[in-house]
């Protein structure tokens, strides 16, 4: 029953994306200038019935209906409610879903926001917008339908992958969709804004909201996303490079780039066909993500089951997209000609914007080049984080500086901003410090604590300035400190990790740098849905005289039967101990990783006042409007 | 001008475009399609149902053998079942069942209550003798001449297209 209604229910809502379509285009020659009523009760029908849509397959879910393939494929009767509802977006269908869900949510607020805009501009974004919805939804009925219904219905479902089920995996989608697919209204609104030719400063005040809201949400998903891999896959890091994770950091790049030359667009200086590509690029970039993880041409932690029929659909409709946006953008952008003053705040925000397309460029051929090359000529290799490293930090320092020094300097000016000042000289003695006391790490290490620890100074003392003067840029002060924040985390870690991996039986004793590693104990027992083998340690850090106990597991789920592997993390502000145990078959013998990873909480916490800045851009902008 | 720059980037697109649609045909990086037309190994599989092993020699004994590996708690092994049943029937098709990391009892559970097309049935209890196969999921199926030669390779649940492929090979 569910089934035939979430089919039918689904199939409105295209019909009613297919009708805007017809009534925007029908209202674009009406002289009239305001949008007819029609066009708003169509979107706001839309908009129910998509919501209807997946609220349906949200309750398949969670009443276990087995009529649905979707449901059986990716469900079962035993698990917590939580992860059932998580369930709906933790596979291909579901989440396309969510996807478009959230695509008619960012069509309806842009129509229902911007009353005051320009009519012509506001049907040309509606049209693109619905362009882009019923595209997805042909895909999701004729392709990928969560509603599919299987006969005879089975009693019991295959159930979640274990390692899905995870408070933190449970969000990850959603935060990271609201990025990448908030990203399709700004590309909407960039062609439309070519087509209806919108001036400079009222085209930056209508994207920069939603820039500022899909970038908060798309460093919030990464954010979760790296969390998770660090407690879940149990390989005792936050980042991998790997494809997937890649493809959620492409729009980032373009999106932190478009944040800022909005900015520059905003006071009429330039810009604006740049803004128009970066808007165009970032839909894109999410889409190829999109591809690249539906389709199955990469292999990565993410990959969803193997269907080329997919990723045709995808890479077809991308094509369209990319040939059909370089045609508008070759027709309709205007001629810019504009000079920069050297010194200017504009042309620091250009070359952070450079910046930003290297880094993308070198992600971008990092993931795509092993396919290629596979595809070409049949060889296979795989790029790991050497490459990253490797070609990125060096980078660093310069980014750093600019992010640094940039901000200070003013608009349309070319007055040269001293560098040499009181933040200077306190992050000097305070690299000193820093260095006297770790004494060792690299030269390009160094150069990148003492860069991030003068971030970190100059937006503290920028933030004392605030208190004096009210003008300045609170969500600019804090993201860029969340950054610096970041960087110096990340190489401290770098720098004092400690990793360890060896084999032990029960009452093994192992030795090494200053610690001991006790294997005290082992006891199984069952829990509902797992069995569970629990290895109980002891740490001794011979140094500080501590001692810590932690407790690994290895849990094998039934429904359907996997084994994961549970770190046990004992975190503490500074520090994470962080310890796994995998068995080696048929032997009495484990496998344990040990891993001390100083400044892990540091991590999260500046990510967090990374995006937390974009929240304060996004209430300042509300305000000011 | 401007045409100039629109042809090179549409040509960048285009190649960019026809890789990516090449590689979706491709298969990834732990493709086993290269095997087919290659000898299968000689593996010893122990029986499921009874004591004793099969040994993957006997098979030059029928013209056509299919070796499929499937196991209870796969999902997508359940939609392929009625097709490996339809062609259990057929009189110069031996097919043989490798149950991979599974319960005895669940497994015998899913015979009984969904058909049972097995002529030979055996089990991989710790899925090491699948690896000799190239096996890196299930369900997998492999089609086998008298020769031990791969002839064809179906990763995935077989469908009915692949049925209909399989008994065009075997009935020529």
């Amino acid at each position: 029953m569910l089934s035939s209604f979430g089919i039918t229910v689904s199939t409105i809502s295209l019909l009613l994306s297919l009708s805007l379509l017809y009534l925007s285009y029908y209202d674009l020659k009406l002289s009239n200038n305001k949008i007819s009523k029609k066009i708003y009760k169509f979107a706001f029908s839309q908009i129910l019935f998509i919501f209807l849509s997946f609220v349906t397959l949200i309750i398949a879910y969670i009443i276990s209906d087995f009529s649905l393939i979707n449901v059986y494929e990716n469900s079962h009767t035993t698990k917590p409610l939580f992860y059932k509802i998580s369930g709906t977006w933790g596979n291909h269908e579901g989440s396309l879903l969510l996807w478009i869900n959230i695509l008619v949510l960012f069509s309806f607020l842009f129509l229902i926001l911007n009353k005051d805009k320009n009519k012509n501009f506001k049907l040309y974004t509606i049209i693109f917008q619905n362009l882009l919805i019923s595209a997805f939804l042909i895909f999701l009925l004729t392709n990928s339908n969560p509603f599919s219904s299987l006969y005879p219905i089975p009693t019991e479902g295959t159930g979640l992958n274990p390692i899905l089920q995870d408070p933190a995996l449970a969000i990850h989608p959603p935060l990271l969709y609201i990025g990448f697919v908030g990203s399709s209204i700004y590309f909407s609104i960039a062609l439309a804004a070519l087509i209806t030719k919108v001036e400079s400063k009222s085209l930056a005040l209508t994207i920069k909201p939603w820039v500022s809201v899909s970038w908060t949400f798309q460093t919030l998903g990464i954010l979760v996303g790296s969390i998770w891999a660090y407690y879940e896959l149990g390989w005792g890091g936050f980042w991998f490079w790997d494809p997937v994770e890649n493809s959620s950091l492409m729009p980032w790049f373009l999106m932190t780039a478009l944040l800022h030359s909005v900015l520059v667009l905003e006071r009429r200086i330039g810009l604006y066909s740049w803004v128009i590509i970066l808007s165009i690029l970032t839909f894109t970039m999410s889409v190829v993500g999109t591809f690249l993880v539906r389709s199955g041409i990469l292999n990565s932690v993410h990959t969803f089951a193997n269907d080329p029929s997919r990723g045709l659909f995808i890479l077809s409709f991308l094509a369209l997209m990319v040939f059909s946006s370089i045609f508008i953008f070759f027709k309709y952008a205007p001629v810019e000609n504009k000079n920069y003053k050297i010194f200017s705040k504009e042309s620091f925000i250009l070359i952070n914007n450079w910046f930003m397309v290297f880094f993308l460029a070198v992600v971008l051929i990092g993931t795509l080049y092993p396919v290629f090359l596979d595809t070409l000529t049949g060889q296979k290799i795989s790029v790991g984080p050497p490459y990253y490293n490797f070609i990125l930090a060096p980078f660093l320092l310069p980014l750093l500086f600019l992010m640094t020094s940039g901000p200070r300097h003013k608009w349309i000016s070319s007055n040269v901003i001293g560098i040499f000042n009181i933040a200077l000289f306190t992050s000097i003695i305070l690299f000193f410090v820093i260095f006297l006391s770790i004494n060792e790490g690299g030269l390009l290490l160094l150069l990148i604590l003492l860069f991030s620890v003068y971030l970190i100074t100059q937006t503290t003392f920028d933030f004392y300035e605030t208190f004096k003067n009210k003008n300045i840029n609170l969500s600019r002060i804090i993201s860029h400190f969340g950054f610096g924040l970041l960087i110096l985390s990340i190489s401290l870690n770098q720098i004092f990790s400690v990793e360890k991996s060896f084999n032990a039986k029960l009452g093994d004793e192992k030795n090494f740098q200053n610690y001991t590693i006790k294997f005290k104990n082992l006891e199984t027992f069952s829990k509902n849905n797992f069995k569970s083998v629990k290895g109980h340690f002891e740490i001794i850090d011979k140094k500080n005289i501590t001692s810590q106990n932690l407790t690994p597991e290895i849990r094998v789920y039934n429904q359907p039967e996997t084994i994961t592997y549970e770190a046990s993390i004992n975190t503490k502000l500074f520090s994470d101990t962080y310890l796994t145990m995998s068995n080696i078959s048929n032997t009495d013998i484990f496998n344990i990783k040990f891993h001390m990873k100083p400044f892990m909480n540091f991590i999260w916490f500046s990510v967090l006042l990374i995006s937390f800045g974009g929240i304060l851009q996004f209430l300042r902008f509300e305000k000011r409007v | 001008m401007k045409k100039k720059y629109l042809v090179i980037i549409y040509s960048i697109a285009i190649f960019i475009f026809f890789v990516l649609y090449l590689s979706l045909g491709k298969n990834k990086i732990y493709s086993t399609q290269d095997n087919i037309g290659k000898k299968i190994p000689e593996v010893q599989l122990n029986y499921f149902d009874k004591d004793g092993h099969f040994d993957t020699k006997e098979i030059s004994n029928s013209k056509f053998t299919l070796l499929n590996f499937w196991a209870s708690w796969c999902g997508p092994c359940r939609k392929e079942h009625k097709y490996l049943m339809e062609l259990s029937v057929s009189s110069n098709l031996i097919i043989i069942g490798i149950n991979f990391k599974d319960e005895k009892k669940n497994a015998m559970k899913f015979l009984s209550e969904m058909g049972n097309p097995f002529s030979v049935l055996t089990t991989d209890f710790d899925g090491k003798k699948s690896i000799n196969f190239g096996i890196y999921g299930i369900p997998e199926t492999i089609l086998i001449n008298e020769d031990l030669k791969i002839i064809k390779k179906y990763v995935g649940p077989i469908d009915d297209k692949d049925v209909r492929q399989i008994k065009k090979i075997i009935n020529k």
